[in-house]
């Protein structure tokens, strides 16, 4: 099984980018676990087809110990596994404890077992790497090989850098490594070329450009991916695409985050180039 | 007997002890704990030498407690009579629990809960989703079990971590019962360098919330509260009884055996008497300001300490009949003490003591020790600030670093209907004339004897150390090192908790100090520290191929 963590900038794409992905493998007859780890628990409504999920902390709160694996995961398009790990109301408790805690609950649960018969385990995480409990899915190999979504904006080129980070402290003491980046479009100048300089800078490569198309907006609003309500649009190709990249994809490395100034220099050379 | 002393073979210098003690140091580490081992010069040192209050070097065994244990376990544990809620996972609670020994009277209305033991204990669901309802809940369970006049919260390390509110969760809980004082204190144990942080952030919620709740009028002629005296092994009851022998009534006590009343009234008396500088010198300044209460340093820790405490109270209120009734107290008690002296000073005289206490217990039991005619080679307390090592002329020049920045500081001004300037100006210019001296404390290093070594935060390493280097008598200091010490040879005498003894302070506490450590200092088992074989074999033998 390869375990999967994907991170990002708040907003760029994680969560629809993950669930397309996820629909891309289910096409080529992956068998996928998704767990959202943000408290909004809005990871794998695509997937599920809306926000019906009860998360694993919820459970475990009204529950108390006696929790069946089946009481926190569901069964979501093409016979995924749906899992939302959830968290507190925002501005209250620790979010980060809540993922250490529901990742321990699922792995103490046997949601990881071979007879699970699982190919993938996806993480997609909340934001930057912003406490002890976020980086979690990095931590101890909970996730092995991480993808950064990023854009050619600037501060999600920040955010990327400094994902790169964390993943190189985890890296140097585990076996989690940085798998790529995925450039998400936002249809910046010379997106393409500088997110993979960016990429080479990093010791990684750009794993896949995913264009900007207006479907995947009409395909949430339908609370699906791109690939379950118009298995035919280009943009259903590009998910394809994705997914099949990742699929193949043998270049695991630890990263080598740039200084800022290599960073501004970077965004300068690219931004500045018509 | 004294074997030790007998057998020391090179007399160390202090000079020379402070460079044994810093030898093992890691350069950087010795240059720091260089700046906190102070050779005292003996009186008027002019240069601050002494660096206090600082962080202890990580690595190193330090004799500190944290904040919350300075927070709830100093200053809130002995009041009886309010609830103090512990907010946190249960151990912070359990091992707070009446592990200071702080006695108390429950008095006529019989309501004391300091046999018991309130904690949230927080679960691991409780730092995920934030423990607030939980915190509410507890409260209202207090109440509705005890009825009590006032609830107290204390935050731990994870309280703060997540971000629970508790002052808001006290507020609201306050205006739902309409007849009990809910108030928190933010005293997570990471805050601070020391416990000292803890004693700062009670005072300032003692004076918010509780001081000038009740503006009734005690009955009472010398009015007086009494700040930091924690009645440890029942010394506040001593010190009660000599104040009601003298006619002195004590409105109220920060904080041993107190309850709610005494807080909320104690602005209504006319002088603050301050014990431990330290902990609680924070409420008398903001009382002084705020209600016009002056206030005047205090030790009723050894007999001679007491009469001098006894009249310089009598002086201040200046009036004959209580001059001369505190003559006649002081007279009729010394006779035993003076007795105990003579039969027992023979035996302690010249015998050497070393004293890490708290934040001015070394520099109050110091008195004892002279009493008995023993001599204090070093000296140095756990969380003390300059102010209590040089006295406070150093106040205006202690850097304040980050933190202490950390800490709240209140501001506070006249009360405009309740400040009352208990003396005149002139009355006042008069009794400083007379030699008077208000808000006003020499510390410890003034009365160490020159060529003594006073050293700030002192660890378990250096402890070692300096029993093996300069073997003292006796070692007094807390329950961590009690063991310790008490390996290498030396009796160990604590003075926290007092082991099981007390009381130790006024005049029958002085008593009962010098036949302690009487007995302490003179005891034969230390002469038995090593088995009769390890000093003398009885076989001897050699390998037969030397």
């Amino acid at each position: 099984m390869r375990k999967v963590a994907i991170y990002g900038k708040g907003g760029i794409g994680k969560s629809t980018t993950t669930q397309n992905t996820v629909a891309g493998l289910v096409e080529l007859g992956r068998k996928v676990m998704v767990v959202g780890c943000d408290p909004k628990a809005d990871s794998t409504r695509l997937l599920l087809g809306g926000l019906a999920q009860k998360s694993v902390l919820d459970t475990l709160r009204e529950e108390g110990e006696d929790v069946e694996l089946d009481d926190i995961r569901k069964a979501g398009y093409g016979g995924t596994w749906c899992v939302e790990s959830g968290g507190p109301e925002p501005g209250v408790g620790c979010a980060g404890r809540g993922i250490i805690t529901s990742i321990n609950m699922l792995e103490s649960l046997g949601a990881y077992e071979e007879s699970e018969g699982l190919d993938y385990a996806f993480y997609d995480v909340l934001g930057d790497v912003v406490c002890g409990g976020f980086a979690m899915p990095i931590r101890d190999g909970k996730a092995e090989e991480i993808y950064i979504v990023v854009s050619g904006e600037m501060m999600a080129m920040y955010a990327a850098n400094n994902i790169s980070k964390g993943i190189m402290k985890f890296a140097q003491s585990g076996s989690v490594r940085l798998g790529g980046l995925i450039c998400n479009s936002r249809a910046v100048d010379n997106e393409e070329e500088m997110i993979s300089e960016f990429a080479k800078k990093l010791g990684t490569h750009m794993i896949y450009f995913v264009p900007r198309d207006n479907d995947v907006q009409r395909a949430e609003i339908n609370r699906k991916t791109v690939l379950e309500w118009n298995p035919e649009v280009k943009q259903a190709d590009a998910y394809r695409g994705l997914a099949k990249a990742i699929d193949e994809n043998t270049k695991f490395v630890i990263p080598t985050p740039l200084e800022i100034e290599e960073l501004e220099k970077l965004l300068m050379d690219y931004g500045l180039m018509n | 007997m004294a074997t030790a002393t007998k057998k020391k073979l090179v007399q160390w210098g202090p000079a020379e002890v402070k460079s044994a003690l810093l030898e093992k140091y890691p350069p950087k580490v010795a240059r720091k704990r260089a700046k906190q081992i102070m050779i005292n010069e003996a009186q008027q040192n002019e240069t601050p030498e002494l660096t206090a209050n600082v962080r202890t070097i990580p690595g190193i065994i330090t004799m500190r407690g944290c904040t919350y244990a300075g927070c709830k376990g100093v200053i809130m544990g002995p009041t009886r009579d309010i609830v103090n809620l512990v907010h946190g996972p249960i151990g912070c609670s359990f091992y707070a629990w009446l592990t200071r020994r702080n006695q108390t009277d429950a008095g006529p209305d019989g309501e004391n809960y300091m046999n018991y033991c309130f904690s949230t204990d927080m679960q691991e669901q409780d730092i995920i989703f934030g423990g607030e309802k939980k915190l509410a809940q507890a409260i209202q369970e207090a109440y509705d079990l005890f009825h009590p006049k006032s609830i107290a919260v204390f935050a731990t390390c994870p309280v703060g971590l997540i971000g629970d509110d508790i002052h808001t969760v006290s507020k609201n809980m306050k205006e739902k019962f309409g007849d009990c004082n809910v108030y928190a204190f933010s005293c997570e144990g990471y805050k601070g360098v020391s416990q000292s942080a803890g004693h700062h952030i009670a005072n300032n919620q003692v004076f918010r919330h509780l001081v000038g709740q009740n503006d009734e009028v005690k009955p009472g002629k010398y009015k007086i509260n009494l700040l930091g005296e924690y009645n440890i092994g029942g010394d506040g009851f001593e010190i009660d009884r000599i104040f009601k022998k003298c006619g002195i009534t004590c409105i109220s006590t920060f904080s041993g055996n107190s309850t709610y009343d005494q807080f909320a009234s104690s602005h209504t008396a006319d002088l603050n008497a301050v014990m431990c500088h330290r902990s609680i010198n924070y409420v008398a300044d903001m009382m002084e300001t705020k209600y016009g209460i002056p206030w005047v340093k205090v030790n009723f820790i050894g007999a001679k300490a007491t009469a001098k405490s006894l009249r310089k109270i009598a002086g201040y209120f200046g009036e004959k009949a209580l001059i001369d009734r505190v003559e006649a107290v002081i007279a009729e008690e010394m006779p035993e003490v003076e007795a105990a002296l003579a039969e027992i000073t023979p035996r302690t005289e010249g015998k050497t003591a070393m004293m890490f206490v708290g934040g001015s217990r070394a520099h109050h039991y110091k008195e004892l020790f002279d009493e008995l005619k023993m001599k204090t080679i070093s000296a140095g307390y756990e969380f003390g600030h300059q102010d209590d090592y040089e006295g406070r002329q150093v106040l205006p020049n202690i850097q304040v670093d980050a933190d202490s920045r950390n800490i709240e500081e209140i501001e506070v001004s006249a009360d405009e209907t309740r400040f009352k300037p208990r003396k005149s100006d002139k009355e006042m210019k008069a009794l400083e004339k007379a030699g008077y001296r208000f808000k006003h404390y020499d510390g410890l290093a003034a009365d160490m004897d020159k060529g003594t070594l006073i050293i700030d935060d002192l660890n378990q390493y250096e402890a070692e150390k300096l029993v093996e280097l300069m073997k003292p008598d006796i070692f007094c200091a807390g329950v961590k090192e009690k063991y310790s010490i008490q390996k290498l040879g030396v009796p160990m005498k604590q003075l926290h908790s007092y082991d099981s003894g007390g009381p130790y302070a006024g005049f029958q506490g002085a008593v009962n100090f010098y036949k302690e450590i009487d007995r302490m200092v003179n005891s034969k088992v230390w002469g038995f520290m090593k088995a009769p074989w390890q000093k003398n074999p009885q076989l001897s033998a050699s390998y037969n191929w030397e």
